[in-house]
């Protein structure tokens, strides 16, 4: 067989990857170079290998912020997921009232990040604050600038109302897509109302929600305007999330070593933790 | 199983009917016996399909009522009615295996694990499904998704009634066959109250003991099949059953009979008499092709035609004849000779139909 070998197509490839390079790989590789050495001024770097990994993987600081990045993670996939599951059943299916919940939902969506953060800020005051004030006068003792809880439970409460939303229209488009014949022969079936969601809906949502599972996942992870905005990562360092840890070191400190090999953990931590999820989803998808 | 009875039952989609035109069933009453295997026969969108929902109750019927043994079950659900019913194309449950699709309405209705397992085998027996049952339903073909499909209403043997809603489209040939058969074995062995809704007249005379056919959204008329074959009640039965379809002539009434061109047809005098009687512009005689009378020579009572074309089925011929100025076919033997371009057609009177207003003139024996 005569196979033509052509490899000038290559060349088509290259715009693609010129822009691929300055947009990605490029910064990237600036990292790197950061997180290898240490960096006195210019022209006076040393070369360090592997200590500032080392040394960041040690760090007490950068440890509790990830594991509360974590917990907040979680938190925010175990509340927003099912609740916007909820909701979405809910909405109505058709006609005037499904476009105005449809244009309610998406409000809080195009609201500036930071704009969030301010919102809840006043929003949970106090003093001035409806949501603050209210919770005062039903005798709740609650000030989210003092209590570690009261803290964690507005800025939760603050990504609910955020982000919620968009759990929410991608299982609504999701449960649109399912043809009525389903609903009628489960209707024939005498299938109970729970039985339509967890043998009809929730097997037809799966692809929504694994596309909603990992944004909420990854956009959690990196969090950083809203809470920073509302709790400044107080009270004491209780709210201080990894992107606020790593923008006070790089930034803050300029302890730029240490801080680019700490973006590159968890940039993998990141990407880790998609790629097994996503792998555990298509697998179980192809299992017969 | 139950009798199903409709009672001047109609329905339309619009909110606001303003004429019959918008009905999708217009009002007409009917009686589905207990156990019986019936086809609901029509062509595409003539209601078949509102039906079958409207008894199934997953349509609220606009007008009139539907009642199952004589009780009023308008405002139950499905559920409550316990009825059956295979949808067009294949619903699966795609994260369960066969055996839990076969399964499943057996467990919503609460029944123990060792009956829904005696059941389900055997219903996954019939159908053929052994060999799948307990793979992931979403892998299977489109045959076998459709049987799953059937299955799903087979393993209720305590339903009001089984509705099929044409369940064999997706079926190729070979195999709709076989599953007609089942089908019918089915019935015969459980005897619950069946209805098939088909466009297909051969599926529906092979699978019912009596068809009602349907047209613009009402029961034209409802009998076996060979009462829909001798005597049509109505244009449309005629031209729609039969393979080619009746031949149907627009006729003037003269006396002793009707005309159409220059040739006069004699009619039987009950047949007259309805003519005389009533006051329609709108005449016509039917006669099937398999009944004319085609021979090479003339004699009393028969018309000149010429042969257009001779089609040679196999087994039969089909025979296009000008009589005047009407296109006529007829249905000859296989060794039933054409000689020549003329032949001679005879229309035997018992089988001259006359319709006024679209609706058979009845003899009186009849």
């Amino acid at each position: 067989m005569n196979k033509v070998t052509n490899n000038k197509a290559w060349w088509l490839v290259l715009p693609v990857f010129i822009l691929v390079a300055f947009s990605a790989l490029i910064p990237l590789m600036t990292v790197v170079n950061y997180s290898v050495q240490d960096i006195f001024g210019p022209n006076n770097a040393y070369f360090v290998g592997t200590d500032w990994f080392r040394e960041v993987l040690r760090d007490d600081r950068l440890q509790d912020s990830l594991i509360r990045q974590f917990v907040f993670s979680g938190a925010v996939l175990l509340i927003q997921i099912p609740l916007g599951i909820g909701v979405a059943l809910m909405m109505p299916t058709s006609g005037k009232k499904a476009s105005l919940c449809l244009i309610l939902l998406a409000i809080p969506l195009l609201i500036p990040w930071n704009v969030v953060g301010t919102i809840w800020q006043i929003f949970g005051r106090g003093d001035i604050g409806l949501f603050g004030w209210g919770l005062n006068e039903l005798g709740m003792d609650y000030n989210y600038t003092a209590s570690t809880a009261d803290a964690w439970a507005t800025v939760l409460l603050m990504d609910v109302w955020h982000w919620t939303p968009l759990v929410a229209l991608l299982c609504y488009s999701g449960l649109r897509a399912i043809p009525e014949a389903f609903y009628q022969a489960a209707e024939i079936d005498r299938a109970s109302k729970w039985a339509v969601f967890r043998y009809i809906q929730l097997p037809r949502l799966k692809s929504v929600l694994v596309i909603a599972v990992l944004l909420r996942f990854m956009d959690s992870f990196m969090i950083y305007t809203e809470p920073f905005v509302l709790t400044g990562g107080g009270p004491g360092s209780s709210t201080t999330f990894l992107s606020q840890t790593l923008t006070t070191m790089a930034i803050g400190q300029f302890d730029i070593g240490r801080a680019a090999a700490f973006s590159l953990i968890y940039f993998l931590i990141v990407l880790l933790v998609s790629w097994l999820f996503f792998t555990a989803i298509t697998h179980l998808d192809k299992q017969k | 199983m139950a009798e199903i009875q409709l009672n001047s039952l109609a329905h339309s989609y619009s909110k606001t009917p303003s004429g019959p035109e918008d009905y999708a069933i217009r009002q007409m009453s009917h009686v589905w016996h207990k156990g019986g295997a019936y086809a609901l026969l029509g062509p595409s969108g003539c209601g078949k399909s509102t039906m079958l929902n409207i008894i199934s109750g997953l349509l609220a019927p606009s007008e009139g009522e539907v009642l199952f043994d004589n009780v009023k079950v308008n405002e139950l659900s499905p559920k409550d009615r316990n009825i059956a019913q295979v949808f067009q194309f294949p619903v699966i449950y795609d994260s369960m295996t066969v055996y839990d699709n076969l399964a499943f309405p057996l467990r919503n209705a609460g029944m123990p694990k060792a009956k829904i397992q005696a059941k389900v085998d055997e219903i996954a027996a019939i159908l053929e499904l052994g060999e799948v049952l307990h793979n992931k339903a979403k892998n299977l073909t489109a045959d076998e998704k459709q049987k799953v499909s059937m299955g799903r209403g087979l393993v209720r043997d305590d339903v009001s009634a089984i509705l099929f809603d044409e369940p064999l489209t997706v079926i190729d040939p070979q195999l709709k066959w076989k599953l007609r058969r089942k089908l019918k074995q089915i019935h015969e062995q459980f005897n619950i109250t069946m209805v098939y809704v088909t466009h297909d007249q051969l599926e529906a005379s092979t699978f019912a003991d009596k068809i009602a056919v349907m047209y613009e959204g009402q029961i034209v008329q409802f009998g076996t099949p060979r009462e829909l074959f001798e005597r049509p009640n109505h244009t449309f039965v005629g031209y729609f059953i039969g393979s080619p379809g009746m031949n149907l002539i627009d006729v003037e009434r003269v006396s002793g009979g009707v005309r159409f061109d220059d040739f006069t047809v004699a009619l039987s005098q009950v047949q007259q008499r309805a003519t005389e009687h009533s006051p329609s512009q709108n005449l016509k005689i039917g006669i099937r092709p398999e009944f004319l009378h085609v021979s090479n020579q003339p004699s009393d009572d028969t018309f000149k035609c010429k042969v257009k074309d001779v089609e040679d089925l196999g087994t039969y011929k089909i025979v296009s004849l000008q009589l005047g100025s009407q296109a006529i076919l007829a249905r000859v033997d296989e060794d039933h000779e054409i000689a020549g371009d003329t032949v001679y057609v005879g229309f035997p009177p018992q089988w001259l139909k006359l319709y006024i207003d679209e609706f058979l003139v009845e003899e009186q024996d009849a």
